[in-house]
């Protein structure tokens, strides 16, 4: 039998289960960001050309390290407290067999420690994307691996768990949005993961020596199909959390379910062979083939993104104005309670991922320019936009609401917390845009040393390169500065957070519904959005610019046909 | 609220605000636009790649850039004496990426078209071209081909930016282009 307790913040029956595996899987996140993070600094100051820190073998360890660290483990483990909090705890239902949820949490933890041991070894220095024919360590590949199985089996939990508050009517009707949004992103992670097992596990063999040859093109063709469509996964997850974030703060309900669900239905039905945006400068695959593959024809994916960016903020406004900031266009927003991390956090993900990561990803998936944008640093600064002011941030947002409601505690450190969503989403916000800056002046990413002081010949990049390089260095510290902060305080306020009021525990999940402070209103008595709407305008405007901007840069390189 | 049940049953029948609709229409049409432009530019546009492509053997194709090189060599460039080629406009051309050089330097001439050709002789390279920044993902046993015709004249160089092993950022090859 299943043990509940009851959340005194939000009336949440909580399952026992679930809030340990929750708990755990959270911290193990976090744990893993400051490792990934750290090395990330460390990559950030050897980048940086007036510090140059390390040595070359070191620093591509590191970037691999801070590769597997950031962009897989914390982000992955996070997503498994997620799951489950959007099935188990929303639902209101037990979590089915927390036995396999200990064993994705098992083997996802033994997986990237190995992984981390071998590149720590300093005999897998391959980068994240691994590309044949450069070889790693047997046991790097095996840890990925493990780490994904273990993924998988969160999977299986979160169906499962579904599967029960279906069949025990634990909910009316549908399920939340935000748990339909987790759902989105738990079906792209099954494909994925099955991408990823079609090409790593050849891949383990061939470093064992039982299979001669992979061939690179293929290698790359499905090793995105594992690599991109886990960023898609990422999306998934964070707008998950911006709906749950704009429910939570303000009672916001969906403009239209309809609309929000059809969007996250995009990323499903349109995202399955987005590798092909990253193989639009190889040889051997057709055009036809390319731009198909990359937009379905009429970019439906971009258009899910789209639809979000404005039915998310337009919640919010829809929300402050029931409540009486109705003023002008703008009122909501500049009454918006911007000192609270929790809003500071997920309005910045909003922006920054829109702009930054967003519009920059369209550039990267156009055929044609690619070709001026294709590993260059611009390439890490749009996955900085997403992953990182966009998932990231979205993330410690959450974080900043989930960890005092399940621990109970109170933040050690509230003064920091309110200054912390900006430091870091200013701080790595503008290290993407000057890495974006210093790519479009060609400086290559994975790059030592782009002085090519050892080099027999040599390209003189130009000041301005150096300068961006300077700067994003700079910014990359002072983003990784905030990145501490968070988890000081996370860490902090688990360990010697000042108790809450402790939490009954209750033999049964209460019937009663929760959440007395939301605003029950439904899509035909939805209040318009005008500000919502202008701030899209803009969105649009900056898109439409920059595009056209690229289209002509492209037509000033050299004829190619 | 997004972390409950819709509040109503049948959702799926709601009418969506008016500003929502007009957003998916103007994005729909963006949408459109962005696919066209692809299509559009293979018509209109001069910088496209190729479709061309061949499985090659690396030695097959190291044999048949040493051929070039002998056939054209002009000078020689760098500390390893680097041969410095000029093939004639229209021919084909070759260039390898290997552990850590782009090999030989190609003197070609403004305004002229090459069948440039690129491979790998071990791992996977970037041939970037600075400060064009035109930039090519370069397999092991594929031989891709693209014409290209230089608009501008003067030293251009090739960097790597594929990370291939410990000495990647010495990876640097020249192409000089000349008025005619």
């Amino acid at each position: 039998m299943a043990q509940f307790r009851t959340c005194p913040d939000t009336g949440f029956a909580i399952d026992l289960a679930a809030d340990k595996l929750i708990k755990w899987n959270a911290v193990t996140a976090v744990v893993f960001l400051l490792v990934g993070g750290l090395f990330g600094i460390l990559v950030a100051l050897t980048r940086w050309p007036a510090v140059h820190l390390l040595d070359a073998d070191l620093f591509y360890l590191a970037l691999t390290a801070h590769g597997l660290d950031v962009l897989l483990v914390w982000i992955i483990f996070f997503e498994m407290a997620l799951l489950y909090f959007t099935s188990s705890i929303l639902l209101k239902t037990r979590l089915a067999a927390p036995w396999l949820g200990w064993v994705q949490y098992t083997l996802m933890l033994v997986g990237a420690l190995i992984t981390n041991v071998a590149v720590l070894q300093g005999e897998s220095s391959v980068m994240f994307t691994s590309y044949v024919p450069m070889m790693a360590a047997p046991h790097f590949y095996l840890g990925v691996i493990l780490f994904a199985v273990g993924a998988l089996m969160g999977c299986v939990v979160f169906f499962s768990t579904l599967y029960i508050a279906k069949r025990d009517k634990t909910y009316e009707g549908s399920i939340p949005l935000v748990t339909f949004g987790a759902m989105t992103a738990a079906i792209i992670a099954v494909f994925t993961i099955l991408a990823g097992a079609v090409i790593l596990i050849p891949t383990f063999f061939w470093s064992l020596g039982f299979i001669g040859n992979i061939d690179t093109l293929m290698y790359r063709v499905i090793w995105w199909g594992l690599g991109h469509s886990s960023q898609q996964i990422n999306v998934a997850a964070q707008i998950a959390c911006w709906y749950a974030i704009a429910a939570i703060l303000f009672g916001a309900k969906p403009l239209s379910e309809k609309v929000s669900r059809t969007a996250f239905l995009f990323y499903i039905l349109f995202l399955q062979l987005a590798s092909a945006h990253h193989i639009l400068v190889d040889p051997g695959i057709s055009s036809e083939w390319k731009i198909f593959n990359t937009s379905y024809a009429l970019y439906l994916a971009v258009l899910g993104s789209m639809l979000h960016g404005l039915t998310v903020p337009g919640a919010v406004e829809a929300a402050l104005r029931k409540k009486g900031y109705n003023r002008g266009l703008f009122e909501w927003l500049r009454k918006a309670p911007w000192g609270n991390p929790v809003f500071a956090g997920f309005a910045l993900s909003v922006v920054l991922f829109g702009f930054l990561g967003g519009i920059t990803g369209v550039m990267m998936g156009t055929e044609q320019l690619n070709i001026i944008i294709h590993n260059t640093l611009y390439v890490p600064g749009h996955f900085h936009g997403t992953v990182v002011v966009g998932t990231t941030l979205a993330f410690m947002a959450m974080a900043y609401w989930l960890v005092p409601v399940l621990w109970q505690k109170e933040l050690v450190f509230p003064g920091l917390a309110k200054w912390q969503p900006y430091l870091f989403g200013l701080g790595m916000g503008l290290a993407s845009i000057f890495m974006m800056g210093a790519g479009t002046l060609g400086v290559p990413r994975r790059h030592w040393d782009i002085s090519f002081a050892d080099a027999m010949m040599v390209h003189e990049f130009p000041a301005a390169a150096y300068m961006m390089m300077g700067l994003a260095g700079i910014s990359g510290v002072i983003g990784g500065i905030g990145g501490g902060i968070f988890i000081l305080n996370m860490v902090s306020t688990i360990l010697f957070g000042k108790a809450k009021v402790p939490a009954p525990a209750a033999e049964e999940a209460p019937a009663a519904p929760i959440g007395g402070a939301a605003t029950e209103y439904g899509s035909a008595s939805t209040l318009e959005v005008p500000g919502t709407f202008v701030l899209a305008l803009v969105f649009l405007t900056a898109f439409v610019l920059y595009y056209f901007v690229n289209w002509k840069y492209l037509a000033s390189v050299w004829g190619m046909s | 609220m997004a972390i409950f049940p819709p509040t109503k049953r049948v959702w799926w029948n709601e009418p969506v605000e008016k500003s929502e609709v007009l957003w998916i229409f103007i994005a729909l049409i963006w949408a459109l636009v962005m696919f066209f432009m692809m299509p559009y530019w293979h018509i209109n546009g001069s910088q496209n790649l190729s479709n061309e492509a061949y499985r090659i053997r690396p030695e097959v194709f190291a044999k048949r850039t040493e051929e070039m090189a002998a056939k054209y060599k002009v000078g020689e460039e760098g500390d390893t004496g680097v041969p410095v080629v000029r093939p004639p406009a229209g021919s084909d051309v070759y260039m390898l990426g290997r552990l850590w050089e782009w090999w030989p330097v190609l003197e070609l001439e403004k305004g002229q078209s090459y069948r440039l050709h690129l491979s790998s002789m071990d791992w996977m390279h970037g041939f970037s071209l600075q400060p064009e920044n035109i930039n090519l993902e370069i397999h092991p046993g594929y031989d891709m081909v693209l014409t290209v015709t230089p608009t501008s004249s003067g030293e251009f160089s090739v960097v790597c930016n594929e990370f291939c092993g410990i000495g990647h950022h010495t990876m640097v090859g020249k192409i000089h282009v000349v008025d005619k």
